[in-house]
């Protein structure tokens, strides 16, 4: 296990990975003939792996009693955020172009966008009480409440990427899958200890 | 024209002359991966272009003004759910895929039925280049230059008989050779179906190639479907099987669902997708969205053969 030092400069350059290899492909020419598509899918796709990474770290370190990996929980919890920023400001400006009667048209009328937009709303309030004043003001109980908030905004985040599949269920159901072994794996073992 | 199995000899083992004919030319052409495999080189151009070239194709039988879609988009972003469930995944598995020999059956109330072999069903057709918009359901679209020849001449050489009213086509079947039917995503093997006016109608082509080459394995080869007003999923790749029917067939996307998908599938900028709008439309290799048109810019020529329908319910 890396040193408790390295661990986050360790997280956080391998957290851009995505970014980057999204970056290098459009230099590149390498996302294939519809850019905008794969941008769009992959943000999206990140957004997810990061909350459920997020939602990971407690259970890991509980299950593994490898404490250290505490500190990299919030970083992870504000790339998810951040990929999700990215996956919202693809649709807005390179799919929809600011077209904003489209937009709310879309979000009023698509559910599958619906949900999207309604999970990242979810976690805009969590971004910002992500800073250690912040927890001292809300108290550690109420934050604790309040970021529970996070199973909540996976499970829309995967009901989004349900809807808006055409056939192949599998990829979603999974993802599905596995936030419900987190928060089974949290719900026995964090109340015990 | 009419291939009768012999006896005890299955005819696949036996050598089609034309292929025995042609058997440098194959393994020339089996050697370029081979080479690129072992090397791990591999000749830009003559893989991309590794269709062989269709000769007497009649140019511009059908032209459009806007910019061609390509060679490298149209073959690499494909929906062909028998080779994979992503846009790449085509391209990649059916590099293997054998087109030869190929039979197409021909069943139903048609007066010539039969299995005919693809270079007979093709040969007493002139190829015409049609250059042709492609949208997809998924709100993309491409421009074509297909080379094949109008349906409607295939239907008249075989005589359906008078209580036929519309045809099903069939992709082939084989999950050895296409590994997304080992998946039951939808039902295999995929079948779509037109009315018979539709099928007979001058822009509906089978299409054998495009840019002047042969048809690439992940668009469909050796023979597809092309009919432009409707969306992508109809016109259906490597056909084996073409039915005339006196009931209305029922389309694997029809039978996976029904309340997204309709027999009819004609582009419509009115009658939104369940899930998403079908108002607009991005052009492949294009940054803005563009409006999509009614019948994909055809209506001139077929809105005629939906007079009286309601639209919103025939979808």
């Amino acid at each position: 296990m890396p040193s408790a030092r390295l661990l986050r400069p360790l997280v956080f350059a391998a957290s851009l990975g995505p970014l980057v290899f999204l970056a290098l492909g459009a230099l590149q020419g390498t996302l294939g003939a519809n850019r905008i598509a794969a941008i769009t899918r992959s943000t999206g796709v990140w957004t997810l792996r990061f909350m459920l990474l997020t939602l990971a770290v407690t259970p890991l370190r509980v299950l593994s009693g490898w404490n250290d990996v505490i500190r990299v929980r919030r970083m992870l919890g504000l790339f998810a955020f951040f990929y999700g920023s990215l996956h919202l400001v693809t649709y807005v400006w390179l799919d929809q172009f600011f077209d904003w009667a489209s937009i709310v048209k879309d979000v009023a009328k698509r559910p599958f966008i619906t949900a999207g937009f309604s999970a990242y709303v979810l976690l805009v309030p969590l971004a910002l009480t992500s800073t250690a004043a912040m927890i001292r003001r809300l108290g550690g109980r109420t934050w604790r409440r309040l970021h529970r908030l996070a199973y909540v905004a996976a499970a829309i985040g995967i009901v989004h990427y349900w809807w808006l599949v055409k056939l192949d269920t599998r990829p979603p159901r999974n993802y599905g899958i596995l936030l419900a072994v987190l928060l089974l794996v949290r719900l026995f073992t964090v109340r015990k200890s | 024209m009419l291939i009768k199995p012999a006896p005890d000899i299955r005819s696949s083992d036996i050598t089609d002359e034309r292929v025995y004919l042609r058997r440098r030319e194959f393994m020339k052409a089996a050697a370029v991966p081979a080479v690129a495999a072992l090397t791990g080189f591999t000749p830009g151009a003559a893989l991309a272009f590794g269709q062989d070239t269709l000769p007497n194709v009649r140019k511009g039988v059908v032209t459009l003004n806007e910019a061609l879609t390509p060679w490298d988009d149209v073959t690499t972003y494909n929906n062909f759910y028998e080779f994979g469930m992503d846009k790449g995944d085509p391209s990649r598995n059916a590099k293997k895929f054998r087109t030869k020999p190929w039979t197409v059956k021909i069943d139903g109330l048609v007066n010539k039925p039969g299995d005919y072999l693809i270079e007979d069903l093709v040969k007493p057709h002139a190829l015409e280049e049609r250059v042709y918009r492609l949208r997809c359901v998924e709100a993309w679209s491409m421009v074509i230059p297909w080379v094949g020849f109008p349906l409607k001449d295939l239907i008249a050489r075989v005589e359906p008989q008078g209580t036929a009213k519309f045809v099903e086509f069939a992709t082939l079947h084989d999950p050895k050779q296409m590994p997304g039917q080992r998946l039951d995503v939808l039902e295999w093997p995929y079948v779509e179906g037109l009315r018979l006016d539709e099928a007979m109608h001058p822009l509906t082509i089978l299409a054998t190639g495009l840019y002047g080459k042969t048809l690439p394995n992940q668009n469909g080869a050796p023979l597809r479907l092309v009919v432009p007003w409707k969306y992508g999923f109809k016109s259906i790749k490597s056909i084996v099987r073409i039915r005339f029917t006196a009931k209305q067939p029922v389309s694997s996307w029809q039978a996976s669902a029904p309340q997204e998908y309709g027999f009819y599938s004609n582009v419509n900028p009115g009658v939104d997708h369940p899930r998403w709008s079908q108002a607009r439309e991005r052009r492949i290799g294009e940054f803005f969205k563009r409006e999509t048109l009614m019948f994909n810019g055809y209506a001139g020529q077929v809105a005629g053969l939906y007079a009286g329908m309601d639209l919103k319910k025939f979808y």
